[in-house]
């Protein structure tokens, strides 16, 4: 569970996001766990994966985290639906680069799956990944609308010959995000990516995931399909919002022995 | 070992489940188990120790039932039975619903106990095993509830003597078990000597569900008491699985003796994977096919058959798996392989695989063994071809064999290419691909996509080498239900013996056997004279020989193209058949008042023609089924030809009995041998004519003359001969049923019994169901 922990992309992407309310998250995502819980398990420097805001809560983020080491990464390209002008979801990652960002979660265009229009996929993630320049970028596929895991497969391969260094389930706003079957899916791609051309691609399952036996759950999916190398931050995200605060009552439950409550743990 | 140090290796800890309440019950019982007789568990008596395989400790002594405790088990099951099949179809519900509601009551010390003495991992136990123990008791609970209004037709067999398999101990118990007592048979039940636990837990259960004394009855012990079960002569129907070897031997000492019988054998159950699978899935299956249950699964997907222009690639990748592998404590929860269930188990299968193994290349799982316990690793063997041994014999072991095909009719070549037909696996995204091959495996269970996929609602069971008999569903049913027919004494007709004045007509005739749809002398070149009761010589006909039956086998293969041909062009010929039968109505009755010397030929022709409407009718309406089993996606169950059919038939009416078995079998799509009747064979070497101007393709119906006591060996011991059928006035039931166990097939023999083949009772349903093979196929979907 502290792996998930490190694993977080601790993420708040609301219309009434405000500077304060992200450096509490921020504040959150440098001390995910309480010190005495931490202390008692005999571990320390456990902070999130990363935090994952709007466009413009970039250096409010970056400013709070400062210091943290924790990555800042932001969604663009015209999120969550992705639809707006090609060359101003462009522009918006360059922004996005330029205000701090080290990663960027872009969406692609779900109409080139739906109509197989690979070449145009190919070329969009391409451009995105140009885009990025030294920003790690991740692939949110909005599986959710995708229609078929076969899709599913087709897009994950797509993207990562494209140069996605994630792939990513969904924005969190689909009616479906991450699922079960979904990940395997999308693990197996991964897996077979790196196995035909040795290169490691990241995955991160988001919207959903809510319980920390969930979160156990997936990692040992990754562990089982794709080993223990995947079970780093670096190759593994989780898109989360509540998940940090379930992981923390249940380690509070492993170090007590008694069932924990919610508002024992500080809010982010 | 620190949280700090599992947060760097994310290494798996042990997960283990707690054996403490299975102890407990262990303790309660003393650790000492008698046999379970008329409701009450007797004290125990001398026997031996049921182990955990796992860690090699004693947990339980069992008793050794002795002859006369199964004397007394049966004794109590008949006097059980009369009222048990009496109580209506709901009252037999009510306490098969309460089965299934204590097996989920207590289904956590179910599993445990299961894994303990069986040791298989308790994921499947808990998982897998129990939850469809109490599916198939709810099935079955449902099944009773129906039987008053659905099978009308159909009554009780009586005692059934089951006898089960160590590898599913309480899921073969409640396969056996539930359907027997639904039906309102009752059981005496003997389970495996190496897990007898969880059937004794299960005689408690028996006795908190109210369940009337001597409806079931345990007895443990070793292969003697099957034996004494086998051959015991107050029980109805015997009930087998196991190995094939043993089940041959119950096939020979049940012959003749009017026990019903079904038999649930072995396998070398083929795993098809063409070039277009998802292949991650199909990996994946192949753990659950050959892995699930330390691969001592009679269904296991032992043999691996893929398509060579993906096997380098696919081989790596179930390697890579199978090094992902964990093997050990089987009460661990995250463990994938278990123990194997005996010392004895892992000795035979290290000697198979030490012998064959030079023939291919070997991989063993590099997954740590525990230290003691019987544990084998998972293993692939690839760069197989059929002809080494450890393609064709059945392992029963984690031990995986491999070999390659080009196109799929070689891959349907390969999988069919031995004596077993038990299950099959398809893997292929292409619907067009599975579902053509499919119905083209020999197997009674193909699942497409998928592996080990198993429903009371679906039918279950082999064919070839594999047994007969299905479990599962409404044709499981048969197993336990007879039909209602007023059987009557046989009474034998000898020919009509030369008479002292003979009446010859000047012109000379010889009916010929009829194979391949000519017309040819018998191989022996012998025949025999047939008289009317008033003197007058009617003609000859050959005595057939082995080599005859040979031969006509070898033209019913040869007219394979029959099975293939639809239901409606069937129908049209048999209605054909008719309409030329019609024809010459007249000749018919003649000859056959001629042979018999009585005046109801008239009678037998209409009849013969009415039965061959019937059989025109049904080769287009006997449907199978789609079954509702709990998953997304059908489980499809197909009526399918048998093959080829030997058929005797009856002597007393020599064109309706023929009618009555012939137009059945090549109504559902099988070719047929038939043997006429002995007294009276004029009518068939008569009606071949009629075949001859009806369309009948040659080789579907073979019609053969002679002494029917001299062809019943041959042709019940022909080892490509799929099914034989007696309702001679011969009683060669004996002979037929026990030359029937070399390839094991399906025999329907009339035990000395004769029936009205004039009543409609002689046709329908009942003869449909030995004209066909129940294949479930199983077809899960979704994108």
């Amino acid at each position: 569970m502290l792996k998930a922990i490190t694993c977080i992309d601790l993420t708040t992407l609301s219309g009434d996001d405000t500077a304060g309310r992200v450096r509490r998250l921020c504040a959150k995502a440098a001390h995910p766990v309480r010190a005495d819980i931490l202390a008692a398990l005999g571990v320390d420097g456990i902070t999130t994966g990363a935090v994952c805001v709007y466009h413009e809560m970039i250096e409010p983020a970056v400013a709070a985290l400062t210091g943290t080491g924790i990555p800042v990464a932001a969604v663009s390209t015209g999120f969550p639906a992705g639809l707006s002008p090609f060359h101003l979801r462009l522009a918006e990652i360059g922004e996005s680069v330029k205000a701090g960002a080290q990663e960027i979660d872009i969406v692609i265009s779900r109409r080139h799956v739906l109509t197989g229009n690979w070449q145009a996929l190919y070329d969009e993630m391409k451009a995105f990944r140009d885009a990025c320049g030294d920003a790690h970028v991740k692939a949110i596929l909005a599986t959710g609308e995708l229609g078929s895991l076969r899709n599913v497969a087709r897009a994950s391969v797509v993207c990562m010959m494209a140069g996605a260094d994630f792939i990513k389930t969904s924005t969190g706003k689909e009616s479906v995000n991450a699922t079960l079957p979904v990940t395997l899916t999308m693990i197996r791609a991964i897996r077979d990516y790196y196995d035909r051309t040795g290169y490691r691609v990241g995955y991160k399952p988001a919207g959903g995931i809510s319980k920390a036996k969930d979160a156990v759950t997936y990692l040992t999916l990754i562990k089982d399909e794709l080993g223990n190398r995947w079970l780093q931050p670096d190759l593994f995200r989780f898109g989360a919002s509540s998940l940090l605060g379930d992981i923390e009552r249940q380690l509070e439950h492993h170090v007590t022995g008694h069932y924990s409550a919610a508002y024992r743990h500080p809010i982010g | 070992m620190t949280v700090k140090d599992i947060f760097e290796t994310m290494d798996y800890g042990a997960a283990p489940e707690n054996a403490a309440e299975a102890m407990a019950w262990l303790d309660a019982n003393t650790r000492k188990f008698g046999l379970f007789i008329d409701g009450a568990m007797t004290a125990p008596g001398n026997g031996f120790d049921s182990m955990n395989p796992a860690t090699a400790t004693t947990l339980a002594s069992v008793t050794q039932a002795t002859a006369d405790d199964v004397d007394r088990a049966v004794a109590a099951a008949r006097k059980a039975q009369g009222k048990w099949a009496a109580l209506s179809g709901h009252a037999r519900a009510k306490s098969l619903y309460a089965l299934a509601r204590l097996v989920q009551k207590h289904a956590r010390l179910f599993a445990v106990l299961e894994t303990l003495d069986n040791g298989k991992p308790i994921r499947e136990s808990r998982d897998i095993d129990i939850p469809l123990v109490a599916r198939h008791f709810y099935y079955h609970a449902g099944m009773a509830q129906l039987q008053d209004s659905e099978l009308p037709d159909r009554e009780a067999l009586g005692v059934c003597g089951q006898i089960i398999p160590w590898n599913f101990p309480l899921l073969m118990l409640a396969w056996k078990v539930a359907p027997a007592i639904a039906m309102g048979n009752t059981v005496v039940l003997k389970p495996a000597e190496y897990t007898p636990l969880t059937a004794l837990l299960f005689a408690q259960i028996c006795t908190e569900a109210g369940l009337p004394k001597g409806v079931v009855n345990i007895v443990t012990g070793d292969g003697t008491v099957g034996e004494a079960i086998v051959n015991h002569e107050d029980i109805d129907k015997i009930a087998f699985t196991g190995s094939t070897e043993v089940g041959r031997i119950i096939r020979r000492a049940t012959a003749g003796t009017g026990k019903a019988l079904t038999l649930e054998l072995g396998g070398k159950s083929p795993y098809v994977v063409f070039d277009d699978a998802d292949i991650d899935s199909a990996v994946e299956g192949l753990v659950d096919a050959i892995w699930f249950n330390q691969g001592q699964v009679c269904c296991a997907g032992s043999r691996l058959i893929v398509q060579e222009g993906i096997a380098d690639r696919f081989y790596a990748k179930l390697r890579s798996r199978m090094a992902g592998l964990r093997i050990g404590d089987p009460l661990d929860k995250a463990i994938d392989i278990g123990a194997l269930v005996d010392p004895t188990q892992l000795a035979a299968i290290t000697r198979m695989v030490d012998a064959g193994a030079h023939e291919g290349e070997v991989f063993r799982a590099p997954c740590p063994l525990p230290d003691q316990g019987c544990y084998y690793p998972p293993t692939l063997i690839t760069g197989l071809s059929p002809s080494s041994i450890l393609m064709q014999e059945e392992i029963f072991g984690p031990v995986l064999v491999a070999t390659t095909f080009r196109t799929p009719a070689e891959a349907v070549q390969l999988a069919n290419n031995t004596r077993y037909g038990l299950a099959a696996s398809v893997w292929s995204e292409n619907v067009n691909l599975a579902l053509d091959v499919a119905p083209k495996l020999v197997a009674g269970v193909v699942w497409v996509n998928g592996t080990n996929m198993f429903d009371a609602a679906a039918g279950f069971g082999g064919l070839r080498e594999s047994g007969f008999g299905r479990e599962g569903g409404w044709e499981g049913l048969a197993a336990y239900t007879k039909p209602r027919v007023k059987a009557q004494a046989l009474k034998p007709i000898a020919p009509v013996a030369a008479p002292k004045d003979a009446k010859v007509d000047t012109l000379d005739r010889t009916a010929k056997l009829f194979i391949g749809g000519k017309q040819k002398r018998p191989d022996g070149g012998y025949s025999q004279p047939v008289w009317s009761p008033k003197g007058a010589l009617l003609g000859h006909v050959g005595i057939a020989s082995r080599k005859d039956i040979r031969n006509a086998v070898e033209a019913a293969h040869a007219a394979k193209g029959w099975s293939k041909t639809t239901g409606h062009l069937r129908a049209q010929i048999l209605y054909y058949i008719a309409e030329n039968l019609t024809a010459r109505a007249d000749e018919f009755a003649h000859r056959i008042n001629e042979m018999t010397g009585k005046r109801n030929g008239a009678r037998e022709v209409e009849a013969s023609v009415s039965r061959l409407f019937s059989y025109a009718a049904w080769a287009d309406k006997y449907d199978g089924a789609v079954k509702p089993v709990p998953m997304r996606g059908v489980a499809l169950a197909m009526n399918e030809p048998v093959g080829v059919i030997g058929a005797f038939c009856p002597d007393d009416v020599p064109l309706l009995g023929l009618v009555s078995l012939v137009a059945p079998a090549i109504a559902m799509g099988n070719r047929v041998i038939a043997v006429a009747s002995d007294p009276y064979p004029l009518a068939a070497t008569d009606f071949y004519q009629v075949l001859e101007t009806s369309d009948v393709p040659g080789g579907v119906v073979n019609i053969l003359t002679g002494p029917h006591a001299g062809l019943a060996d041959p042709m019940a011991g022909h080892l490509d001969v799929d099914a034989v059928w007696s309702h001679s006035g011969a009683d060669i039931s004996t002979l037929v049923e026990r030359a029937a166990a070399g390839n094991l097939k399906r025999t329907w023999v009339n035990h000395a019994r004769g029936r009205d083949w004039f009543s409609p009772d002689a046709e329908g349903r009942s003869v449909l169901a030995q004209a066909t093979e129940v294949k479930t196929i199983w077809v899960p979907y979704g994108e």
